[in-house]
């Protein structure tokens, strides 16, 4: 089974080969290369905004790219209940553009974080876990100076009871003082994931582990 | 005309810069800082010659870009000279 998939790339975005990579190498198919400029999308199972600094990071991370051409398109195409997956200044771009709620501040240790974390499956239940287990502890790395998830107490609440929290950092390698240690959380439907770390450099042997893999996995499953 | 945006961080949200730039004034010899909250100031210049109409439309413009509204607050002043 087969999708298809396409990445958003944004001045600034430096993820997409990565992304676009391991789409190919997990779909079987090669996965659409979409430029912010334009206006619509072509017909796809799985949107991913990818990770970067979009316009430098210029003021606040995820800011410009989520007013950006292409995004009134990326939220019609959510409405539509097509899958969205935003990694690091994507989950920024999707928190700023209103498509998931909260915001990712900056990391409360003030350092840009590059190391491997892992990550507790809060949620299996969803269109981007299912092919792990609950309480599955997997490796991943991160690379982020804003990942920092903050949201009000009502909001937290919510994505709590909700199940909307889909991913924790665990083992106390929360890297950016998250609230909650949330390193990846969902929309109320359920279609649109946002996550700090990169599941796309943990998907062959190459990589170290290919534990970020079964993400991947999950939505090719999720569609099919 | 010309405006000023006053952006600063909503009470309770956790501040790290503005608290590592109250270290760094206690580690110069500033005592009797009690916090330090950053925040950011837009000087902007509009064509618009209509204060109500300025007011509206830099309004909107903080909705919808220059402030988060989840963690943020905007003030803004108008120059009416």
């Amino acid at each position: 089974m087969s999708i298809k998939s396409g990445v958003v790339v944004f001045p600034g975005s430096n993820r997409e080969r990565d992304m676009l990579s391991a789409l190919e190498k997990i779909t079987g198919k090669k996965p659409a290369y979409i430029w912010h400029a334009d206006t619509e999308l072509p017909d796809l199972d799985l949107v991913v905004l990818c990770g970067g600094f979009s316009y430098g990071d210029y003021l606040r991370t995820g800011a410009i790219a989520a007013r950006g051409h292409i995004m009134p398109a990326v939220a019609k195409a959510a409405d539509k209940g097509v899958r969205i997956l935003g990694i690091c200044n994507g989950f920024q771009i999707l928190c700023e553009a209103g498509l998931l709620p909260g915001v990712l501040m900056r990391n409360a240790g003030l350092k840009f974080v590059c190391k491997e974390v892992k990550l507790e499956v809060a949620n299996a239940d969803t269109d981007f876990t299912r092919k792990y287990k609950r309480g599955e502890v997997w490796r991943c790395p991160v690379a982020h100076g804003d990942g920092n998830y903050f949201a009000d107490a009502e909001t937290l609440k919510r994505l709590e009871g909700e199940g909307r929290v889909g991913l924790r950092y665990a083992e106390g390698t929360n890297p950016n003082g998250s609230q909650n240690d949330i390193a990846g959380i969902l929309n109320e439907r359920g279609n649109v994931f946002g996550m700090m770390p990169h599941p796309e450099n943990m998907i062959e042997p190459l990589n170290g582990a290919t534990d970020g893999r079964a993400l991947f996995e999950s939505i090719v499953e999720a569609v099919a | 005309m010309k405006a000023r945006i006053k952006v600063t961080l909503k009470n309770g949200v956790l501040d790290p810069q503005g608290k590592a730039i109250e270290g760094a004034l206690g580690s110069l010899g500033f005592s009797g800082v009690a916090s330090v909250r950053q925040g950011k100031l837009f000087e902007v210049e509009l064509a618009e010659t209509d204060p109500a109409k300025a007011k509206a439309a830099l309004e909107e413009m903080s909705k919808k870009l220059l402030a988060n509204t989840v963690i943020e607050n905007y003030a803004v002043e108008l120059d009416e000279k």
